[in-house]
């Protein structure tokens, strides 16, 4: 065993004010074990009475080594990993992985499969907008919402489970398409869904957007301007609510997004009402979205038939010499990509979530790192936070909608 | 397919910065050498607009040395719809390269990402500490010669002869 060093004061007092030395202010440990900071952040507050001075976030706690093991996996193996990132986006870092993996080695996806990444990330945001929207509510002590907004989620759960035998680490985009079709229920099941949703989200809006007691725990807390938010990283609502324009499904369109027809949802006041709207906002242009892709999506297949990259249906090995090959190379092995580094970017609910991707010709990738959203609108929590009250501090970690295991990794 | 206004973009910052390009799946890369980095980057911000951080990151060419590292950093232009890739690469002896941090606010979590992880130290950095491993970790764990870390089972009868030659104390 290694002795364990502590952090000396010298380390770290710079990070504090001159007050808090000689004992003006408080210093308060907030967290990691805290029910609203949504996963294990630590925060160290500075406080004078019950304002927040400064904030210092330690993260770390969900730190799992994902881009280190990733790098002794093939590139197929590796994928299960980013289920377990972000693992209230689970099919979006699936979609951001895979279609780095796929401009890497430039792999066509069928146009089938792109419709259906298309309908089940849209699903996916919606679902994870319904999780910020109950948790973040239950924070200003709206108890309520957080029922309904399970509710319906439990609806998405079900047919994430029906598509890909699992409700959250789904793994069903696979690079080269998806793991198998949907199923026949899959359309119904969507349809429905797209039925009771809207209706759903005026109920939330009316327990929510006009309610005296939601307005004052949310207009004017924690608000940043779009310069600032755009030099501190921020996106996704957050950065969209300090009206800027920024929504990588328009900025670089992936997966047949520049087909679709949907609005990007601004604010400029960019305070904690502003980002809920603004999410309220996205759910109804999600929706939009899915019922689009639904109506034309195109029959064909869902995987690619490069056979060098994607393994050949079951059907094929018993019958094609070829196709045994493949499909023992392919999971022995593994394909090599070439030489280069690529970097795609897809929206996240939360964000802009990057995959950087580089291969030194092998069959495992030599380093793969993900930029990810919560990572940097986490950052900025001690610039919107300062001057607040702590239970103001709760509705901002609330709004800004970070997920450790997204930041952590 | 490259834009023009990239391409233009490209053009200016390798001819102000001794810089070099390479292509790779249809996106350009430019080359900068480390000393330039901080005055490039005001540049790429206040000249060319790239007023977006997006990714900062590094990669490690162990057994390499010179360079052993490589930055990778990704600006984009909201207004052009423009993304630029900068690699910046970093010697393995005493690595370091000054921050970005005066002109890309968030720069400065990422730059303690790479410092925690890879060990390459930034100048000028306001608050240089680790970010996700615990402050007592030895060694920089996203290194290439830093194991992945398995431990190899012991049983009764080599149990002495492993545990001869088991890591202790530093992980280095």
């Amino acid at each position: 065993m290694t002795d364990i060093k502590e952090v000396s004061y010298e380390e770290i007092r710079h990070l504090v004010s001159d007050r808090a030395l000689e004992g003006e202010t408080m210093l308060l440990n907030m967290g990691p074990q805290h029910p609203s900071t949504h996963g294990v952040l630590r925060l160290l507050l500075e406080l004078d009475g019950e304002k927040v001075v400064n904030c210092i976030p330690d993260v770390g706690f969900l730190h799992t080594g994902i881009e280190k093991n990733m790098e002794s996996k093939t590139y197929q193996k590796a994928e299960v990993m980013t289920d377990r990132m972000d693992y209230m986006n689970p099919l979006g870092n699936n979609l951001t992985y895979v279609l780095a993996v796929e401009k890497l080695v430039g792999l066509d996806v069928p146009e089938r499969a792109q419709a259906i990444r298309v309908i089940l990330a849209e699903l996916q945001r919606i679902s994870s907008h319904l999780v910020w929207l109950g948790t973040s509510a239950l924070d200003v002590a709206a108890m309520s919402v957080f029922l309904y907004c399970f509710r319906e989620r439990e609806q998405i759960l079900n047919i994430f489970e029906l598509v890909s035998g699992q409700r959250m680490m789904t793994t069903y985009f696979r690079p080269g398409g998806l793991w198998r079709d949907v199923p026949s229920g899959f359309e119904q099941a969507v349809r429905e869904f797209l039925e009771v949703m809207p209706h759903r989200i005026d109920e939330y809006e009316a327990l929510l957007t006009k309610n005296p007691l939601f307005l004052d725990r949310t207009l004017g807390i924690g608000s940043i301007s779009a310069e600032d938010a755009l030099n501190w990283g921020l996106t996704g609502a957050t950065l969209r609510a300090s009206g800027v324009s920024y929504d990588l499904r328009r900025f670089a369109p992936y997966s047949g997004y520049e087909q679709y027809d949907f609005e990007i949802p601004l604010r400029t006041e960019g305070d904690v009402y502003a980002r809920y709207i603004v999410r309220i906002l996205e759910m109804r242009q999600s929706l939009r979205i899915i019922e689009q892709a639904l109506r034309k999506l195109p029959a064909g297949p869902v995987r690619s038939s490069n056979r060098k990259f994607v393994p050949p249906p079951r059907s094929e090995i018993g019958t094609s010499m070829e196709a045994l090959i493949h499909h023992f190379k392919l999971w022995t092995e593994g394909f090599s990509a070439p030489q280069g580094s690529v970097y795609v970017a897809t929206e996240s609910p939360r964000g802009e979530l990057g995959c950087f991707l580089e291969s030194d010709g092998g069959p495992k990738p030599y380093r793969v790192h993900f930029r990810t959203p919560s990572f940097d609108n986490l950052q900025v929590l001690p610039k919107l936070s300062k001057g607040f009250l702590v239970a103001d501090l709760v509705a901002i970690i609330g709004s800004v909608d970070i997920v450790l295991g997204d930041i952590d990794r | 397919m490259m834009s023009e206004k990239l391409s233009q973009h490209i053009t200016s910052l390798v001819e102000k910065f001794e810089g070099t390009t390479a292509e790779f799946a249809g996106e350009t890369t430019v080359i900068i050498p480390a000393e330039r980095i901080e005055s490039a980057a005001r540049f790429i911000h206040d000249y060319l607009g790239f007023k977006f951080l997006s990714c900062l990151t590094a990669v490690d060419y162990y057994p390499q040395d010179e360079p052993r590292f490589h930055l990778f950093y990704r600006f984009n232009s909201i207004p052009e719809a423009l993304s630029l890739n900068v690699r910046v690469p970093v010697s393995g002896i005493n690595p370091s390269i000054s921050t970005l941090e005066k002109v890309y606010s968030n720069a400065n979590w990422h730059e303690r990402e790479v410092y925690d992880l890879f060990g390459i130290k930034f100048e000028g950095h306001s608050d240089l500490r680790r970010l996700v491993m615990p402050a007592d970790w030895q060694g920089h764990p996203l290194r290439k010669d830093y194991p992945l870390g398995y431990e190899e089972p012991q049983y009764t009868f080599n149990y002495e002869e492993i545990s001869v030659r088991k890591p202790k104390g530093s992980r280095e």
